[in-house]
């Protein structure tokens, strides 16, 4: 169970982080711009923080006591094929379905 | 083009995008009362944060007992590209009023950036008010939606049986927003640095194993980069 002040501080502190993020260079830094280094770093964020958190969620998931689950593994993978083929919404569908499958056939 | 008329272009551009918005904030609502969060968290943490990715960071890592700043961090981390969105927006509106730039801000999310600066970009001759109305037009439909979503998945989540697995939905989402990024050699490098730092370090006390994973990726990225650069500037 997560704790009031926790969440709490978690909402206001990403609220107002978030919101100096965008308001960065459109209200506080004038017309500065970010160096090269910088853009070259910004770009990957995305892409090297998302698996950071999906791979121990995935391999050890919570739900079934932190022991690896082969329908999640088959399900993940349906998920990232359609991800790359079609749009996030389908992505869903597609991890979700397939996991309710699985536990469907294996049981 | 007026200002008005800019505006309807931007509703219309915007519109698609509902399609994306609503599943993914009923999801945020639903996966929220999951973890725990009330009806008035739930919310708060909509509007005020308005980013979804980084919402679900924070849920993710909160969940699994993360120390609150380490899910602060890396929940940051995630807006970190919103940095960029600013700087690149500065050229269009910079010269809107203060009060006008910080209501952009508050609205910048990924889809409506990606779609005024390609508007921005295609319609040199708009003027500042026209780019504005443009871009507010975009979110006119998305932001309530966004609002109005993640408070009916807020109400009906409780009523979800566990026997779905909602609590696969959250990995679920972040394999959904990460498998489109990876376009280029970079950024599988940037993924795949990022899993198996992520395996190494999940030992490693305070989630920092997430954080450790997380910086390797980004550099791996930047490194791969820099050398398809030096490589293709060898080649010429």
């Amino acid at each position: 169970m997560i704790s009031d002040t926790a969440i709490w501080t978690v909402i206001l502190l990403l609220g107002l982080g978030t919101y100096l993020i965008r308001f960065s260079f459109l209200g506080l830094f004038g017309g500065k711009t970010l160096p090269p280094w910088a853009l070259r770093h910004l770009k990957y964020i995305g892409v090297a923080v998302f698996p950071a958190i999906v791979t121990p969620l995935l391999l050890w998931p919570a739900a079934t006591g932190g022991t690896t689950d082969p329908a999640r593994l088959v399900a993940a993978a349906a998920a990232f094929l359609v991800g790359m083929r079609l749009s996030v919404a389908w992505a869903l569908v597609a991890g979700m379905g397939t996991l309710y499958l699985m536990h469907y056939l294996i049981g | 083009m007026t200002a008005r008329t800019a505006f309807w272009r931007g509703f219309r551009d915007g519109a698609p995008f509902t399609v994306i918005v609503v599943p993914f904030a009923l999801l945020f609502g639903v996966v929220a009362r999951d973890a725990g969060l009330d009806v008035l968290q739930t919310m708060s943490m909509s509007v005020l944060v308005i980013a979804g990715a980084s919402q679900f960071t924070a849920l993710a890592l909160l969940q699994d007992q993360a120390p609150v700043y380490v899910a602060l961090l890396a929940s940051l981390a995630v807006n970190l590209r919103m940095a960029m969105y600013s700087a690149a927006l500065v050229p269009h509106v910079g010269k809107a009023r203060l009060g006008v730039r910080a209501l952009l801000a508050y609205l910048m999310v990924d889809q409506v950036f990606a779609v005024a600066i390609g508007a921005y970009e295609r319609s040199p001759e708009m003027t500042v008010p026209a780019k504005v109305a443009y871009y507010l037009g975009c979110m006119t439909l998305i932001t309530p939606l966004w609002y109005a979503s993640t408070l009916i998945g807020a109400l009906v989540g409780k009523a979800i049986p566990a026997s779905l697995s909602l609590d696969f939905a959250l990995p679920v989402c972040f394999i959904a927003l990460l498998a489109p990024l990876l376009r280029s050699a970079p950024q599988i490098a940037a993924a795949v640095v990022s899993v198996i730092c992520a395996i190494l370090f999940a030992g490693v006390p305070w989630s920092l194993g997430l954080v450790i994973a997380a910086l390797a990726g980004v550099i791996a990225g930047a490194q791969t980069e820099l050398w398809q650069e030096r490589r293709a500037g060898r080649a010429e």
